[in-house]
């Protein structure tokens, strides 16, 4: 463990222990507090049950619909996980419910599948040049970034929002989608190469279209 | 420890999570000095999760946390945390 990773552990457990007295005072009648406990992790609900859902209305419903499951069922939060894992878990397993309501989610069987090597050709990776974060005020970038997120499977699409996005860790991103930490590896591994392979074709400054010209751009300054 | 490329690539995640050996790691690196195709699998790897992971990738909607507070006090109202 480095000096970073103590900080970051240090900081966790302040986090934790705050918000355990918080929830203390809730459950003795200070209800309102409630809403400062989740505004840190609205945002992260949200996205989260967007990866599943792809729409904005059922996402921001289910984003609702969870916060509130979680004020009911306040009394059941033992403290054992985060309560923002904890939260996390809730909004997954309504956005899950939600997508077979409307649509019939089916689990996929890519965790068993061994992925054929990237199909890309080498030429296309070595013109990789490195895309810089102030290129996310180009709408066309975040799309890109979107879609190819949209086209993982949902598995794929928990683990890499909830550790890549929400930055939780591999044992969190376990809890909260009710898999071991073996499995999240593997999926969050499927995901990241995934990604990888579909964006790159599409970033490459060589490539046609708009991606190629916001790179090359980028480069040019 | 010499690897090739196919072992890289399946470490590539771990790579990046700073969970490989420091063995493993020094093998990586050592393969990565020297291959030019998988130095660009990692460097755009970990490029896109970096836009991944930006805030600003995802927003959410106008009025998001007031339609989302409003709507948690109309529960709060009726009812008290845990009953």
């Amino acid at each position: 463990m480095d000096g970073n990773d103590g900080e970051r552990t240090a900081a966790a457990a302040e986090t934790s222990a705050r918000e355990a007295s918080v929830i203390a005072h809730i459950l003795a009648g200070d209800r309102e507090l409630f809403h400062e406990l989740i505004r840190p992790y609205e945002r992260g609900l949200y996205v989260a049950a967007y990866s599943i859902l792809q729409n904005e209305a059922d996402a921001e419903d289910v984003t609702q619909e969870s916060v509130i499951k979680a004020y009911k069922g306040l009394k059941s939060f033992r403290g054992d996980a985060k309560f923002s894992t904890w939260l996390m878990a809730i909004t997954l397993n309504e956005a899950r419910s939600r997508l077979r309501q409307t649509k019939g989610d089916q689990l996929d069987s890519l965790d068993d599948c061994d992925e054929e090597r990237s199909d890309y050709t080498s030429s296309v990776l070595a013109d990789w040049r490195y895309i810089p974060s102030e290129q996310l005020e180009r709408k066309e970038l975040r799309k890109a970034l979107q879609e190819a997120i949209a086209q993982l499977s949902r598995e794929h699409r928990e683990v890499l929002i909830l550790r890549d996005v929400r930055g939780m860790s591999i044992t969190e991103t376990a809890e909260a989608t009710g898999v071991n930490e073996g499995l999240v590896k593997v999926r969050l591994f499927r995901a990241r190469l995934s990604m990888q392979k579909l964006l790159v074709p599409k970033l490459a400054p060589k490539q046609r279209g708009l991606m190629g010209w916001l790179t090359r751009k980028a480069g040019g300054r | 420890m010499k690897i090739d490329c196919k072992h890289v690539w399946s470490q590539v995640s771990d790579y990046i999570d700073g969970t490989v050996t420091s063995q493993e790691r020094e093998a990586i690196e050592g393969h990565l000095a020297n291959c030019r195709h998988c130095s660009a699998v990692m460097d755009s790897t970990r490029n896109i999760l970096v836009l991944v992971g930006d805030a600003r990738t995802f927003e959410v909607p106008v009025g998001f946390g007031e339609r989302l507070h409003n709507r948690l006090q109309q529960s709060m109202d009726a009812q008290e945390p845990g009953e």
